[in-house]
């Protein structure tokens, strides 16, 4: 069986709502907005679409290109054929045309005079300059508007409802009218254009579809703010960095109405944005010292200058919440790509040894999900939480199940205050394993009892918080730790398992390689081959987690980076670890169903 | 007389002095840290201070070491090299009614923690950020501190080639509404110091001179005993005075007094010796600094405050109530909010 007989040759598929769209474009121009109107345009006729954003480190003027993948079947990954071509870009005009699929569509903006040598695809001119200048817009914002023109087009090519790109720029700009006035009416003036001077060839069309389940759009760092800020996030240290700056921008953004105190309209969560990294993991671990719900966010780069305190944070026994919105490594890398590169570092952060409770969240729900769920794991085994998304995850808007609220109360762990210091005469000691279950009672700041107090350092100590050196004292207090960490295997996020009767492989993933795993099954189904599926969604590992890969022979680990990590640490988990097969690929762009498809049956032609 | 035994034995806090102590120190006999570390001691018995309302923190060297010889009742973290100041902000922002004070060393503070202490300068808490300066790292047995002056030879280490940095001139850049300058061996300034450092209410950088008994001690240093004796150039006489006490200006001479009224209405009574010196004035506190440098004198004394600074909690709108005392009913919004987002996005 091929490969291209896995997925259906062009032609045979269906184009109504099934097929994706690539906008080439010059970055800081404005066309993020348009493409995003088209999305969520899309989205609100009930079609299950994806956008991706492949866009360059810089503020203006490199090329960047964006792609709406439509998929009647609700397959949401990326896709690595373009059916249709929206050409902005004269820079890049002459690459972006040979990207386009054999029998797919080019609308290009006709000042581009690079001629067309392909004669297998339909090309449309659009008269982007001609529209714009006609536009009643003043001559400012030409440049921003210019891509709305293409977002016209589309509509009336392809059959967008104009009232949904209506509802979609209402929402873009939050209802400010002018706005909104101003970039409808050139959409109106090219769907206008359109409808009188082109005529329609192609196939690619699209139609309104039930909406299934309850699903919104959204990114996964405003999700994942969100999920923070649901789950009482108190203190936020950060530092900017690609691609998680959107975390905290989202939390600032919506803090003010959600979380001032109805009785005295006070702030009940502070935001500190730091002089480095450093610094912000540093007040972040004060403040979850000192007993707030402290958060910080980064990406790969940031993790790395964090990581002398992370390990402070776990011997001292600190609940702290760390977000890597992971990018391509190492070095500064590719600062605007996606990776899950950063999984291996996470897991053994910090020299000496070392155990964290790592969550990958698999989708912006599920970035909303842990947002909250990390406070709760971090308090309750006073430890650090590093939760691992991702640009592709973070960035993008994804369609999503609606933020589900919190199904139980916050898990603020074992916390003395005066009345407790009363009952116990006094009598505690901070590093004390009372209730044989590892995890300590703690004390903060500000407990006015005069035996609440006691000394924090990085450096030996013994039940008592004393300062200590003997061996045994340091080997035992240790154990303790890496004990308790080891114990929240059965209370962090367990696996998502999927399987089919009969299936011969089985496919192991995480976080945003999910859709692209779940789109490859279905691919593998027609050519006759039958998958069951684990996405691993936390660390220290689950025990289904060893026994799913002890059911099977082969497992594939699908993930996107070059080494295979999640293999890597797998295979630190079993017996036997020639059962597990990396799958792995890292080059900056989101994993395809493609791609996966093509790897596993190029590996089990090798095995077989 | 019984009962006025008693009263002298504790304070207005209903505390004695022994109920301030720390740890017995494991630093070298006769380091100035020592000597600091029990004027810390009688400061806070002499304020009144509650030790549970007071927060000790320090990053990592000999200096860090010492936040365990005081207060032992107090809540205290030691944490890394050179980012004391990122975990104590975070840190006060649990209770914002304790006073945090915080003890580095020239290491910790001027070289890998430069950039950390100048943003905590900046951010203006209240917090006293005491720098107990040798000019040498000890802990690590005798290296050139970014503090050591050029041209001075360690064994082991050849001559210093780079010019020193000064802690109170980099507080004074960045914007600190308290610096001064003392020296370990006059232990009266040094304590007065810090009293008005605990009543000032943002930052109070106090650059204290404290002799490495052991690998710095050399009489030619400034960071020597000997040599702050006979350089030592206070600017002025120092009484602090409480501000529930009755203020006896009196006391000194006319025209030789200048006195600084500190935010909780506590006063600082400056005695003028050998010029006419305003601490109110930046561009004279660091004027004045540059001219100590050109001529090898060690100033000591208050060098600049500004109590009318606005401080970190200022920059916020924070609750009354203590955030880490906050409840789920006050942290977690209600579902009709997430409800209502959930709309918006769909």
């Amino acid at each position: 069986m091929s490969v291209e007989a896995a997925s259906l040759a062009p032609e045979q598929q269906d184009k109504t709502n099934n097929f994706s769209i690539t906008f080439c474009t010059v970055n800081g121009s404005g066309s993020a907005t348009a493409n995003n109107i088209l999305l969520r345009a899309l989205f609100k006729m009930g079609i299950p679409v994806s956008g991706k954003n492949i866009f360059p480190s810089n503020i203006q003027g490199l090329p960047t290109w964006y792609t709406i993948r439509l998929s009647k079947d609700g397959f949401l990954a990326r896709v690595e054929e373009d059916d249709i071509t929206v050409a902005m870009n004269p820079a890049s005009f002459a690459k972006d045309v040979t990207y386009t699929s054999p029998g797919g569509v080019l609308f290009y903006a006709d000042d581009i005079k690079t001629p067309i040598t392909r004669t297998d695809i339909i090309a449309y001119p659009m008269p982007v300059k001609k529209l714009v200048k006609d536009a009643a817009v003043p001559a400012t914002l030409r440049e921003y508007i210019s891509n709305m023109v293409y977002v016209g087009v589309l509509a009336q090519m392809l059959g967008i409802e104009l009232a949904r790109i209506d509802e979609a720029l209402d929402y873009h700009f939050k209802g400010k009218k002018k706005a909104i006035e101003s970039n409808a009416a050139v959409i109106k003036a090219a769907a206008a254009w359109t409808a009188a001077n082109l005529t329609k060839t192609d196939p690619f069309h699209v139609e309104c579809m039930p909406i299934t389940g309850d699903f919104i759009m959204a990114d996964g760092n405003t999700a994942a703010a969100l999920g923070a800020i649901y789950g009482g996030v108190q203190f936020t240290g950060w530092y900017p960095i690609t691609p998680a700056s959107s975390l905290v921008e989202t939390m600032n953004e919506y803090l003010p109405r959600l979380r001032a105190d109805p009785k005295t309209g006070k702030d009940t969560c502070v935001v500190v944005q730091a002089e480095d990294e450093l610094a912000a993991i540093g007040m972040a671990i004060g403040a979850g010292w000192a007993g707030l719900r402290a958060m910080t966010s980064t990406s790969g780069p940031g993790l790395s200058l964090m990581t002398e305190y992370a390990g402070l944070a776990y011997y001292t026994e600190v609940p702290v919440v760390i977000w890597d919105v992971q990018r391509v490594g190492p070095s500064t890398g590719l600062p605007t790509r996606t990776s899950q590169g950063d999984l291996t570092m996470a897991y053994f952060l910090g020299h000496g040894d070392t155990a964290y409770i790592i969550l990958i969240p698999g989708s912006v729900t599920e970035c909303f999900e842990f947002g909250w769920r990390a406070f709760d794991l971090a308090e309750h085994f006073q430890t650090p939480v590093i939760v691992l998304s991702d640009l592709d995850l973070g960035m993008n808007q994804w369609m999503t199940h609606c933020f589900e609220y919190p199904d139980h109360p916050m898990e603020r762990g074992k916390v003395l205050w005066e009345a407790d210091l009363e009952k116990l005469s006094g009598v505690w000691a901070r590093y004390q394993d009372v209730d044989g279950d590892g995890i300590p009672y703690r004390t903060v700041v500000g407990n006015r009892h005069p035996a609440s107090g006691y000394f924090t350092r990085g450096t030996g100590h013994d039940e008592n918080a004393r300062y200590s050196e003997e061996p045994e004292v340091w080997e035992r207090e240790l154990k303790r730790i890496a004990n308790k960490v080891e114990s929240a295997r059965s209370q962090v996020p367990q696996p998502v398992i999927s399987t089919m009767p009969g299936a011969e492989l089985a496919i192991i993933s995480m976080g945003s390689a999910d859709p692209a795993v779940e789109e490859a099954r279905a691919l593998l189904v027609q050519a006759g081959i039958k998958s069951d599926y684990m996405r691993i969604r936390a660390t220290p590992f689950a025990p289904q987690v060893t026994e799913f890969i002890h059911q099977h022979n082969r497992n594939y680990v699908v993930e996107l980076n070059q080494d295979g990590q999640l293999r890597q640490l797998l295979s630190l988990a079993v017996s036997d670890s020639t059962c597990l097969i990396s799958t792995a690929h890292g080059d900056g762009m989101p994993l395809s169903a493609r791609w996966i498809v093509s790897k596993i049956m190029a590996l089990e032609e090798v095995k077989q | 007389m019984s009962d006025q035994t008693a009263a002298a034995q504790v304070n207005r806090a209903g505390l004695t002095k022994t109920e301030y102590r720390g740890a017995t120190s494991t630093l070298c006999a006769g380091c100035g840290h020592n000597s600091i570390a029990n004027q810390i001691i009688a400061a806070c018995y002499e304020l009144n201070l509650v030790p549970e309302e007071v927060v000790k923190f320090s990053g990592i060297g000999c200096s860090s070491k010492s936040p365990t010889y005081f207060l032992n009742r107090s809540f205290g973290f030691n944490g890394l090299h050179g980012r004391m100041p990122s975990l104590a902000l975070g840190a006060i922002f649990g209770d914002t009614r304790v006073k945090g004070i915080g003890v580095s060393g020239d290491g910790d503070t001027a070289s890998i923690g430069m950039g950390q202490f100048k943003h905590m300068v900046r951010r203006n808490p209240p917090f006293v950020y005491i720098v107990e300066n040798n000019g040498v790292y000890g802990l690590t047995k005798g290296q050139f501190s970014a503090t050591s002056e050029k041209g001075l030879t360690l064994k082991h280490q050849g001559t210093n080639p780079y010019l020193p940095i000064d802690i109170a001139m980099e507080a004074m850049v960045s914007h600190a509404s308290f610096v001064a300058r003392s020296f370990a061996g006059d232990p009266k300034q040094v304590k007065e110091l810090i009293k008005a450092a605990f009543s000032h209410r943002g930052i109070a950088v106090l650059d204290i001179i404290s002799p490495c008994v052991t690998f710095h001690n050399q009489e030619d240093s400034y960071h020597s005993y000997i040599w702050g004796r006979s350089h030592a150039t206070p600017l002025h006489d120092i009484s602090y005075v409480p501000a529930r006490e009755e203020i006896m200006v009196e006391n000194f001479a006319e025209g030789t007094v200048q006195e600084v009224t500190l935010f909780d209405g506590s006063t600082i009574l400056l005695k003028k010796l050998e010029k006419d010196y305003d601490p109110t004035d930046r561009w004279q506190a660091m004027h004045m600094l540059e001219e100590a440098e050109a001529n090898n004198w060690l100033v000591t004394g208050l060098i600049y405050v500004n109590p009318k600074q606005p401080t970190l909690f200022e920059n916020y709108n924070l609750p009354d109530e203590p955030l880490n005392r906050m409840k789920e009913e006050q942290l977690r919004p209600a579902p009709e909010t997430l409800e209502a987002i959930n709309a918006s996005m769909g």
